[in-house]
């Protein structure tokens, strides 16, 4: 057989097996919900038509995946040196509110894109700044990361309520505590000719560029070289606390622009809403995703159409709303289980085979 | 062999039938060119079933089901994000809704707004009251009801109730809608013994219930005796005040069923004849007002069924007040009234009756209850 092919098998093991998982788990959902008495062929062709059969429906899809992108590098990247990081909820947060704070501080009359960088730039910072400081808790102080970044979402969407019912309080704004508006004029637009706004192509422009800094730089090879071994890579001279940090700086900067878009293109203000659970998201993502920024796109993907299906499917067969939490809970178990699959095919490996 | 091939050849059928189901659907205008079935579009921010707000809005949504020539469209735990636009465009476009009721507050500004602006032709009308002429659009309404007239009721019966003279509120917020729901529980309870504090604790969310069932026992262990609240879900606060031998009033929808007991009364909304009202106005094309308020004279709001505990003096009592507030010369703000840091905010002689729209930015509670801003 010749090399280029042997390659192309090995490869392919990485995208059969999660789609055979998957396959599985809607198998899995189909007994599920015959057993709740709805007939299954029914509910797979409304989830389909919900989440990709019409126009309007592959744009709800791609709205709802675009926060989850960005949500999931969070957990993405800093899995690449070994670490578990589930803050992503509280980098998207501190990154909406800083992008506010920035937002309001600049005197009225600065150009908009001019507003719009600075958020983005104020939003980046923040968010990085939190999850690094979970990285450096991690290596100077031995903190778990998990736990850290966990217990600092807490801390990240308490300061967002007092600072929106408090400090940061727009007056105008009664029963629904916001700071004040960013200005329409400010807000980032759709993607000309469809609609769904600007932070799916960030998103997909940061997963390329986080691949490409994992896979194909030495920065990467040295970030995954301490995800492999952290001993082995300090012994060998590696700055493990420098690409620890820088990392997770990175991974919580994609949260805080996801944090960023969700107040520039959606609410225009920074209040309680902004912690609608996309961090929590975008770690069941991250995972489905086997980690892998690229494969982080198309899981995205997947999961808004779930999420954009679930509407109709209360609508028209009047099953409850967790009918696609069940669904995602299965897809979830499924696919971790699959992971002790790999490498037990041979046909993925016909080398061995012979 | 044979029956293996038996459920080959089913799999194989669902399969097609699955394939042509999507086909079809694919193809299909969306939209029904025979609009003579008005499709009603109802979104919810928690759980339809969940003795609370959503609860009281899932009943009123229920009522429309009964009239000829109307289809209700129904999705619950829709937060208020991107996702609740997506959830209207969803109904537009799939279901053929016309006229749509998001009715979390949290969905007008700018979710709804949005979609209004994007859809001209259809009907948005939302709950809360936020509608300014001039500056939303036209296809937009609100509505809201002066649900504080029922809690001055519950307060009175809350009155009677009370041994300790100590009574407690469960509260969200410290925002000027449940600040207000406070403040006239308590003038309520204090025209029958002035003398009558009502502790409150704030859970800082619409919907915790893990704090809430804290905030009710802490309540308890306080020496409260009449419990009530304004939570997105009453359920836990009433479930818990009955297990801990409290008596309680409901709020939003009846939650006597879970109190069995303890239950006095409650502060309960009539949703149910407003989107009627409203579907029969948009059904025979007549104009749809851009507001829509009122208390229990106009029956936006109601009050539970006494419970048991409510005794014949408090129900008298009750009764008399709310048979003044159909007539409509009860007015709760009535000077002098003093706020719990000792300011005097309304000055005696004067008055603010129910659609005053200075109780709309209440940031302040009355003397005799317990807590702040």
């Amino acid at each position: 057989m010749p090399g280029f092919a042997v390659r192309l098998l090995g490869a392919s093991e990485a995208l059969v097996l999660p789609l055979a998982a998957l396959a599985a788990s809607m198998v899995l959902f189909g007994i599920f919900v015959t057993l709740a008495g709805v007939d299954p062929v029914e509910v797979f062709a409304l989830m389909y038509k919900g989440a990709f059969g019409t126009a309007f429906s592959i744009q709800n899809t791609l709205q709802r995946a675009a926060p989850l992108v960005l949500a999931a590098l969070c957990t993405a990247l800093p899995a690449q040196l070994g670490l578990v990081i589930i803050g992503g909820e509280g980098a998207l947060v501190m990154g909406g509110l800083t992008a506010v704070a920035a937002a309001l501080a600049l005197p009225a009359g600065t150009p908009p894109l001019a507003v719009q960088i600075a958020m983005a730039a104020a939003g980046m910072a923040a968010g990085g700044a939190w999850i690094a400081l979970s990285g450096a808790l991690r290596h100077f102080r031995g903190v778990n990361e998990t736990i850290s970044s966990l217990l600092l979402t807490y801390i990240a969407i308490a300061i967002l309520n007092h600072m929106v019912s408090g400090p940061m309080r727009d007056p105008a704004s009664l029963n629904k505590p916001s700071t004040p508006p960013i200005g329409d004029a400010n807000m980032i637009g759709s993607i000309p000719g469809m609609d769904v706004h600007w932070g799916l192509v960030f998103g997909i422009v940061f997963c390329i560029g986080a691949w490409v800094l994992m896979d194909r730089t030495t920065f990467g090879f040295a970030a995954r070289m301490v995800g492999g071994n952290v001993r082995a890579a300090a012994m060998s001279g590696l700055p493990v606390g420098r690409l620890l940090i820088i990392t997770c700086f990175i991974a919580g900067a994609a949260a805080g622009l996801a944090g960023m878009v969700e107040v520039a293109a959606v609410h225009g203000a920074a209040n309680a809403p902004l912690a609608a659970g996309y961090g929590y998201t975008g770690i069941l993502v991250a995972f489905l995703a086997r980690q892998n920024p690229l494969a982080v796109i198309p899981v995205a993907i997947l999961l808004g159409g779930i999420d954009a299906s679930g509407g109709l499917l209360q609508r028209r067969l009047d099953l409850p709303d967790a009918t696609v939490m069940v669904l995602q809970g299965i897809i979830f178990v499924v696919i971790l289980a699959s992971e002790t699959l790999y490498g037990r095919f041979r046909v993925f490996n016909p080398k061995e085979a012979a | 062999m044979a029956s293996k091939f038996t459920i080959d050849r089913r799999a194989v059928l669902r399969g097609i039938a699955a394939g042509g189901a999507l086909g079809a659907s694919a193809t299909l205008p969306f939209r029904p060119a025979f609009a003579k079935t008005t499709t009603v579009g109802f979104i919810y921010v928690g759980a339809r079933d969940d003795y609370g707000y959503n609860q009281a809005h899932a009943e009123g949504a229920a009522a429309l089901k009964s009239l000829p020539g109307i289809k209700v469209v129904e999705e619950e735990n829709v937060p208020e994000t991107v996702a609740v636009q997506k959830t209207m465009e969803s109904m537009i476009n799939l279901d053929g809704a016309t006229l749509l009721f998001p009715t979390s507050f949290g969905y007008f500004d700018p979710h709804m707004l949005k979609m209004a602006k994007k859809y001209p032709d259809l009907t948005f009308l939302h709950c809360g009251g936020l509608w300014t002429a001039g500056k939303h659009p036209k296809n937009t309404g609100s509505y809201f009801g002066y649900i504080d007239e029922a809690q001055y009721l519950s307060g009175i019966v809350a009155g009677y109730a009370s041994k300790s003279k100590k009574l407690g509120f469960v509260a969200a917020k410290p925002i000027p809608q449940v600040l207000r729901n406070i403040n006239s529980f308590t003038l309520g309870a204090q025209s029958v013994d002035p003398t009558i504090t009502c502790q409150v604790i704030f859970t800082g969310e619409w919907s915790m219930p893990v704090k809430e069932a804290e905030a009710t026992n802490s309540l308890a262990d306080q020496g409260v005796d009449v419990v009530t609240c304004h939570v997105d879900g009453p359920k836990v606060v009433v479930e818990t005040a009955e297990k801990r031998g409290l008596y309680t009033c409901g709020y939003h929808a009846s939650q006597a069923p879970l109190a069995p007991k303890g239950y006095l009364t409650g502060a309960e909304w009539n949703w149910s004849k407003v989107y009627t009202d409203y579907v029969n106005l948009f059904t025979a094309g007549k104009p749809i007002p851009n507001l829509v308020r009122g208390g229990l004279k106009e029956g936006i709001v109601k009050t539970s069924a006494y419970g048991p505990a409510a005794s014949a003096e408090a129900r008298k009592h009750a009764d008399a007040v709310k048979a003044k507030f159909m007539a409509g010369d009860m007015v709760i703000y009535k000077g002098p009234i003093e706020t719990n840091d000792g300011k005097t905010i309304v000055a005696a002689g004067t008055s603010h009756g129910q659609t005053d729209i200075w109780l709309e930015s209440m940031d302040w509670l009355v003397k005799g209850v317990i807590g702040g801003t």
